[in-house]
């Protein structure tokens, strides 16, 4: 695919950098509701947009970001603009990522007074959560799919097993992590000195 | 001195909120409310309305709010570097580890059982946005009233429209609350 314009290595390294800011910088400024949002939405950005980074490699990269403290928006966009162009890449993705709340509450801790008792406020965030529960589940029932497609027996019981455990039994999400990938360890060494022996 | 105050204090709360998001809340109330006193529970509680409603992560959210009132805008971002700077260094670290190991087998058993988790949490975080919406609570109603069908109708609308055409995430965000203001104006019940 050499005939391609926008891989990110045939960008000036200007354009590039632009690119994962103000890609970043905007998926920020306008995603209310954390982490979990902001999320599918840099990989709406980076896997289906630009095509930067492979389905697979992001969900690589959201559970890497999700093993390390910190917000997982900013640890996401610090893997993003690693993988594309290095520390360089990753600091330019955690600026876009941490300007837009910087300046929106530097602001609002000026106004929140006079706007926090607005209806007309209230009712327009009330309707853009409804937005953005479409958005989180559609991203969902396409990441599903990436899991169901391995046509393993494995990873769908770990899914369901997993959504048990944060939904119903409210389990710590550092603890099912580590559960999670104690299994997959496990799984692929026994698989693999099976296959030896056999 | 303040501002030293005010970069310990983030970096402890984003050195030790793992999990994200509401994984930080009890770091930022100890370090801000009982630590420092540099909020009131109640001005805490309205740093919260406003992360609810503004875009960006809670902890940082909370660092700017912060940092402006303790110290106007040179607090704003001294407070929010700190925040970050833990996850900087550790998250830069596995991110090296994972590109130089990935093809090893027990990094390829790791990544194997991460994924479908991960798919699991972003499904319940997603669910307890949609039931907030849906019910008003983060979980089922315990009755029938409960349930706006104004959201219920939105909800199932724009998730077909979203899978059968691929629309821009951030107008489906948008359109949902403006939608909902004219809604409300002409009189749907919300």
């Amino acid at each position: 695919m050499t005939t391609e314009p926008n891989k990110p290595n045939q960008l000036s390294r200007g354009r590039l950098f632009w690119t994962l800011f103000s890609s970043t910088f905007t998926l920020s400024a306008f995603t209310i509701g954390g982490g979990y949002v902001i999320v599918p939405l840099m990989r709406k950005t980076f896997v289906d947009k630009l095509g930067w980074i492979e389905e697979k490699e992001m969900l690589d990269l959201i559970a890497i970001a999700q093993s390390a403290p910190g917000p997982i928006a900013v640890n996401t966009s610090i893997l993003i603009g690693y993988k594309i162009a290095s520390v360089t890449g990753a600091l330019v993705t955690l600026l876009g990522t941490i300007l837009p709340p910087l300046i929106m509450l530097t602001l609002l801790s000026y106004v929140y007074g006079a706007i926090k008792d607005s209806a007309m406020v209230k009712t327009l965030f009330y309707g853009m959560s409804i937005g953005v529960a479409i958005v989180i589940l559609d991203a969902v029932v396409t990441m599903a799919r990436t899991v169901l497609a391995t046509k393993k027996i494995l990873p769908p019981i770990i899914m369901i097993l997993a959504f048990i455990a944060t939904s119903v039994l409210h389990l710590n999400i550092v603890i099912i992590i580590v559960s999670c990938a104690a299994i997959g360890v496990i799984s692929t060494l026994v698989l693999s000195k099976e296959e030896a022996a056999s | 001195m303040i501002l030293l105050q005010l970069l310990w204090s983030f970096i402890q709360i984003g050195l030790f909120s793992f999990g994200g998001g509401y994984a930080a809340l009890p770091l930022i109330q100890q370090q801000v409310v009982h630590v420092h006193e540099w909020l009131t529970v109640q001005e805490f509680a309205d740093v919260l309305t406003i992360s609810q409603m503004t875009p960006g992560p809670i902890a940082l959210n909370a660092a700017s709010f912060v940092g402006t009132r303790m110290a106007g805008i040179p607090g704003a971002i001294i407070a929010t570097v700190g925040n970050v700077l833990p996850s900087l260094v550790i998250v830069l670290f596995l991110a090296w580890i994972y590109f130089r190991f990935r093809t090893l087998k027990a990094m390829k058993g790791i990544l194997f059982g991460l994924r479908p988790a991960v798919v699991a949490l972003i499904a319940s975080a997603g669910l307890s946005i949609l039931f907030l919406a849906l019910f008003g609570a983060q979980r089922l109603p315990d009755s029938i009233e409960q349930v706006s069908w104004y959201a219920i109708g939105v909800f199932l609308a724009g998730f077909v429209l979203m899978r059968i055409r691929k629309i821009n995430p951030i107008h489906v965000i948008l359109g949902s609350g403006i939608l909902t203001v004219i809604a409300s104006l002409v009189g749907v019940p919300i």
